[in-house]
């Protein structure tokens, strides 16, 4: 998400996020109403619940829980997501307008590409990014300004440098910030306002008050036991309460996969070189979509590098009924590294919009059981080391 | 002598257990949970005061656990049943590391250490296909009493596969079965054997680890006990008391605080 805000930006077009949009629905309360609508009009209810929330807005004028949401005039998405591709035909047949698909190459697997695979896949973006420009200007009337791109770019820059520091100082123990309440506010604006100085100046704020927070061992929250880690994409139909059954048993969320992915990968920290911005803008977003990839599909590798950096307490794997982009695997994932390392883990399933399969209730029993689990390993571990010691 | 009580209310039934000052189990009381979780929860805790010839006076500590333990309102403290079903099955088969927890709307796998405390656990989700549930369809559609399903069962001869998992609709395989002219005990048979293939894939995501402990209102059917033994190729422990093993739990950590100094309940926190 966000990845081609520099280019939007720089013909000054305003950008609506659908996803933003329909996540919104959920936590307002009002999804449940647009997931019927969708699904009376025909789509399944085994559809993204991101795209049924939207075609039910669309369908309805825009008519949105926050406002109205205008026509779009151009619709640009990439393939990081293999939704976005039928999602896009639809506005494309309801509204009529151009849509520029831009096909990411993804990783061939894990581990790092070879240059010569990187430099292949730079140089086919950067002519799709191209493509982008000319139907900007086709949308616009407007002539491409190559140092108002060097200008959105900058800005960018320092939202993606603020936003890499952001999520590194919640090392801090006490946590600063909460990964997953906290941070899904930050990811939003990182996203919605990327490319743009208002965006960068609220990082470089945060960036201060959380330097503030960790410096003066101010936490999040005064009772830090658990320090746990969030895989996948959160409980939108109950988002707060869904953090409070952890909050409850003093769980503190100090990172979550969420705001690398869902950030397309901002989370790198990746900075252009605004000397030759096309080709640059084309190197990250490269870069930061396969890391965007990585993060969902081998996500295992990037949470062992992170359970010491972090001080993890254990993972709490999140699969969604309504994304099986985001879900498929969490299994395998959470079976690979509890194969290599002693991490304790919750895995719950519920959905990022369709309070049908939320089920509050089972979720908590098991909640209240995971922590159950790590008071007694918690216990264990304490009367193991005074035996040692004596 | 202070004695401790552990409360579960299930689904379908709640069960109350009152333990001495070692542990061991001195009443019971079991009733059917009905519309009103507090009254229930009162009603069990109640009878088995009045079973083992104690006075609520008598009680030190109530714990609270299953899904309505937090309208345990006269207990001091609740505690899921998964850590009470661990809990209660390594008291009652110290060798315990796995437990198999069969109840009206659930299944649990859970793997505990020696102390009974949880390792890792796994349950069926959002679904009641493999649990005490699919076995009502069935005796519904066959107007075989519950208590029953498992002798009749154990008769089989040539067992029908059952292929939905869905507890909805295996009312309507069984009886499409007995148009095709089959036995009931060979459907029953096909239906136990359903619930214990799905309750052996949640047993294998905790990983089983012996001995194993069944426990849960439907570890008393026979024929479930030899279909999960057959299916994981493991023995499994059961006990006459299988069905209270997450109140018996739950009445140990109620000792356990009692011992360790908790406070006890207050006369005002006496269910009277």
């Amino acid at each position: 998400m966000g990845s081609f805000n520099e280019v939007l930006a720089a013909f000054d077009l305003p950008v609506v996020f659908p996803e933003i949009n329909s996540l919104q629905t959920a936590v307002r309360k009002s999804a449940h109403e647009l997931l019927g609508k969708a699904e009376d009009y025909g789509y399944s209810p085994d559809i993204c619940g991101y795209v049924k929330a939207d075609v039910a807005v669309q369908l309805d004028r825009g008519n949105h829980p926050t406002g109205r949401i205008p026509k779009p005039g151009i619709a640009v998405l990439t393939n990081a997501c293999n939704t976005y591709i039928k999602w896009a035909e639809f506005w494309e047949r309801l509204h009529g307008i151009p849509v520029v698909t831009i096909d990411v190459p993804g990783p061939r697997g894990p581990g790092p590409a070879s240059r010569s695979e990187l430099e292949n896949d730079r140089r086919y973006l950067e002519g799709q990014i191209r493509e982008l420009i000319s139907a900007c200007e086709a949308v616009t009337g407007k002539r491409f300004d190559i140092d108002r791109l060097r200008e959105t770019m900058g800005h960018a820059n320092v939202l993606s440098s603020a936003w890499k520091r952001v999520i590194e100082l919640n090392r801090s123990r006490p946590a600063v910030f909460n990964a997953l309440t906290d941070g899904t506010v930050f990811l939003g604006v990182a996203n919605g306002f990327r490319g743009t100085a208002a965006g960068a100046q609220y990082f470089q704020r945060l960036v201060e008050e959380l330097e503030h927070k960790a410096a003066n061992g101010i936490g999040t929250t005064e009772d830090e036991r658990y320090r746990l880690v969030f895989v996948g994409v959160p409980c939108y139909p109950i988002f707060r309460r869904f953090n409070e059954m952890f909050s409850e048993h003093s769980g503190v969320y100090v990172n979550s996969t969420y705001l690398w992915f869902a950030s397309g990968g901002a989370n790198r920290g990746f900075e252009y070189e605004l000397a030759r911005p096309i080709e640059s803008l084309a190197e990250g977003v490269l870069l930061n979509v396969r890391s965007a990839m990585e993060s969902m599909f081998y996500q295992d590798l990037m949470l062992e590098q992170m359970l010491e950096n972090y001080a993890v307490d254990a993972i709490v794997y999140h699969p969604i009924k309504s994304c099986r982009t985001v879900s498929t695997g969490l299994a395998d994932a959470r079976g690979a590294l509890g194969g290599r390392r002693d991490v304790p883990s919750l895995f719950i399933e519920s959905d990022m919009m369709d309070r049908r399969v939320v089920s509050e209730a089972q979720m908590k029993n098991r909640i209240d059981a995971f922590f159950d689990g790590l008071a007694s390993r918690r216990m264990r571990a304490r009367s193991s080391e005074g035996r040692t010691v004596q | 002598m202070t004695h401790a009580a552990g409360v579960d209310v299930g689904s379908t039934q709640t069960k109350a257990v009152i333990v001495n000052e070692e542990g061991e189990i001195v009443a019971r009381a079991l009733i059917d949970t009905g519309a009103n979780v507090v009254q229930a929860a009162e009603n069990a805790f109640r009878q088995a005061v009045a079973a083992g010839g104690l006075t609520e006076g008598d009680v030190g500590d109530v714990i609270g656990t299953g899904y309505g333990r937090y309208r345990v309102t006269f207990g001091s403290e609740q505690i899921t049943e998964i850590s009470c079903h661990g809990r209660g099955a390594v008291k009652m088969f110290p060798a315990t590391r796995t437990v198999l927890d069969m109840g009206g709307q659930d299944t649990k796998a859970i793997r505990v250490y020696s102390s009974g405390d949880i390792q890792d656990f796994s349950m069926n989700d959002k679904c009641a296909a493999g649990t005490g549930r699919f076995l009502g369809a069935a005796s519904a559609a066959l107007d075989i009493p519950l208590d029953q399903l498992g002798t009749v069962a154990l008769e089989y001869h040539r067992p029908v596969k059952i292929s939905t998992t869905c507890t909805v609709f295996a009312e309507s395989e069984v009886l499409s079965w007995l148009g095709k002219g089959k036995k009931v005990e060979d459907i029953l048979w096909g239906v136990h054997q359903s619930i214990a293939v799905r309750s052996a894939a949640l047993l294998r995501r905790v990983g089983i680890e012996e001995e194993v402990t069944f426990t849960g209102g439907v570890s008393r059917n026979p024929a479930m006990v030899q279909a999960m033994e057959e299916r994981i190729r493991v023995p499994l422990n059961v006990s006459e008391d299988s069905h209270y093993m997450g109140a018996l739990g739950a009445a140990l950590f109620a000792l356990e605080r009692i011992q360790s100094g908790h406070r006890a309940r207050a006369p005002e926190e006496a269910v009277s």
